[in-house]
């Protein structure tokens, strides 16, 4: 009763300034995070559209010049090279770290004496910088120095590992270095996800005679589809965002054969001069991922309605 | 579930752990080598220990190495990254508390379009914003500044910031919020008294998230900091590929380590708010 007084009461005296200062707070709060979404985020975003829209070399310049830069873009034999090293790049990325995530998740969940430490073990690397994976595996897969000493060392002495300084296969260690930084984070999520499932099913499934195998296949990874997506979501945000990585493993060398759309918008926009192609390529980038996400938030806000 | 021996747990035991050993091999391998001289990296190999353990790559590596033109060293460079990361992981932690308590606790028309909004900016490739965010730098005065790279690294951390307490303060329950406001509580008074004792939890993870994905940023250290003012990770970049003279892997190494371990630490001392931050940003889908 008392509540319903005080109420009415307030209602019946005119706001005073405090009281209006109170109900502005939350927005005065929030006002500089709303401004800056808007400039830094939406704003910054409409400026790089339009600037990929004219002729910008070392300066941005205003002049409309249409789809020029797309074109000169599509025509550009280094973006080529880029976007298909970000194919097989993603593709290989995205399949191994979520093939050996799963596998060392199921096998993370058996009972496992020191789960704790394994787990930890598996996961660190996601705390190192993409510039030490890169320093570290650049020293590592030396050749002359790296593995393929020491297989010589250990007597295998036709063993050839030159992948880093070939053109046809330097993407491939960043994939293998790639792979190393983040399996265990996609082994965390799925084993967070594996722990989620209701352990009576499988308990029902072990009771009709299923072997433990079939299990998995049949009716414990099928429960995990979820996961899955957010997996892939995730590492191929990874994959279009990497610059570091490869910055630091082979610079995108030889030559640029195992150059990255990142890779390609920061040349040609901070050391070649090229601000209007900069501009589309990371236009490009930006569609690279609408692509992935907006049908995953569709699905994703259909699910929720439903 | 069987917790007899059999060949199963065997082959299960031998998997898990030869994936440890692949998993810590190039850790193992940076260590020893920092502590190799040169004609022991030559003579020996990857896996070899070093015949004599020395320190002076350690030494190298922090006073003297060269990156680009300085050779003092990745010293410096260290304290740029601790003078980047400290004020921008506060701010950015501070304006997340308070945008998930207004999110979640005092919702207003828009608030929620707001919040997907701020979300979906999350997910861009930073290289949208690059070219435009370089001029505003300039225009500010701010370019190739640590204050630049702060203010940068606060406005592109908000959105997970305020994830992350927006999605923590939504546990907590609205009726503690309505009394208090019964009681004649005012916004700041039940953020102070009520939601920022409770918040603990949340904090440690937001802070870990923000300090290592901000120590480990390349991108906007590269664009945005002058020569003075770089973060260890370009340093260390710069310090790998500076092609003069001969090549000293274990110099490499040691920076690298060094590079690697204010966040290593951070690893292993919370690396449970870590996991937890971890898997609170891929939930956001």
């Amino acid at each position: 009763m008392e509540h319903t007084l005080s109420l009415t009461k307030q209602k019946a005296t005119r706001p005073t300034m405090a009281d209006r200062l109170q109900r502005w707070l939350p927005k005065i709060v929030m006002a500089p995070t709303m401004l800056v979404t808007v400039v830094c985020i939406y704003g910054f975003m409409l400026w790089t559209f339009y600037l990929s829209l004219t002729n910008s070399r070392f300066l941005p310049s205003f002049n409309f010049a249409g789809l020029l830069q797309y074109e000169k873009l599509l025509d550009n034999d280094r973006w080529v090279t880029s976007v298909t090293n970000l194919g097989i790049f993603g593709l290989m990325f995205m399949l191994i770290a979520i093939v050996l995530g799963v596998a060392l998740a199921i096998l993370l969940d058996q009972n496992i004496r020191q789960e704790g430490a394994i787990r930890t073990i598996y996961l660190y690397p996601m705390a190192l910088s993409f510039i030490v994976t890169g320093t570290a595996w650049k020293w590592i897969l030396n050749p002359g120095l790296g593995i393929e000493k020491l297989m010589h060392d250990w007597g295998f002495t036709d063993f050839q590992f030159n992948w880093l300084v070939s053109q046809d296969m330097a993407i491939y260690t960043v994939v293998i270095a790639a792979v190393w930084q983040s399996s265990g984070f996609v082994m965390a999520m799925f084993l967070a996800g594996l722990r989620g499932i209701d352990s009576s099913i499988i308990k029902a499934a072990q009771m009709d005679g299923a072997s433990m195998p079939a299990i998995y296949w049949k009716i414990i990874l099928p429960c995990l589809r979820p996961v899955f997506f957010s997996a892939v979501i995730i590492t191929s945000h990874i994959a279009i965002k990497s610059f570091d990585l490869v910055t630091a493993l082979t610079a995108g060398g030889p030559g640029y054969s195992s150059d990255l759309p990142a890779l390609f918008m920061y040349a040609h926009s901070f050391t070649r001069g090229q601000l209007g192609l900069g501009a589309a390529s990371a236009m490009m980038m930006l569609a690279g991922v609408l692509a992935i996400l907006v049908p995953y938030l569709y699905s994703e806000l259909r699910e929720k309605q439903s | 579930m069987n917790k007899h021996f059999t060949f199963g747990r065997l082959a299960i035991y031998s998997g898990l752990l030869f994936f440890c050993v692949v998993y810590l091999m190039p850790l193992f391998v940076m260590v020893i080598t920092s502590f190799k001289t040169l004609p022991d990296i030559k003579s020996g190999n990857l896996m070899s220990l070093p015949q004599e353990w020395v320190g002076y790559a350690w030494q190298k590596a922090w006073s003297e190495a060269c990156t680009g033109v300085s050779c003092d060293g990745i010293k410096g460079y260290f304290w740029n990254s601790f003078r980047m990361v400290i004020p921008a992981v506060a701010i950015s932690t501070l304006l997340g508390a308070f945008n998930g308590y207004v999110i979640s606790k005092w919702q207003f028309r828009g608030s929620q379009l707001f919040f997907s909004l701020l979300l979906f900016g999350c997910f861009i490739p930073f290289q949208v914003i690059l070219l435009p965010m370089a001029a505003l730098l300039g225009k500010l005065g701010l370019a190739n500044t640590t204050a630049g790279l702060v203010m940068v690294h606060v406005i592109y951390g908000l959105a997970f910031t305020t994830l992350f307490f927006r999605n923590f303060y939504v546990g907590v329950p609205d009726e503690l919020v309505k009394a208090a406001k019964l009681d004649g509580a005012g916004f700041f008074t039940i953020f102070f008294r009520i939601l920022l004792p409770l918040s603990t939890p949340i904090i440690m993870v937001t802070v870990i998230w923000q300090f290592t994905a901000i120590w480990n940023d390349f991108l906007f250290g590269v664009v945005y900091s002058g020569a003075e003012t770089q973060p260890i990770t370009v340093a260390l970049n710069n310090l790998v590929n500076t092609s003069t003279g001969v090549k000293e892997y274990n110099v490499d190494m040691a920076a690298a380590i060094i590079a690697a371990l204010p966040t290593l630490l951070v690893y292993v001392l919370a690396g449970k708010y870590f996991v937890r931050g971890l898997t609170a940003g891929s939930v956001k889908g």
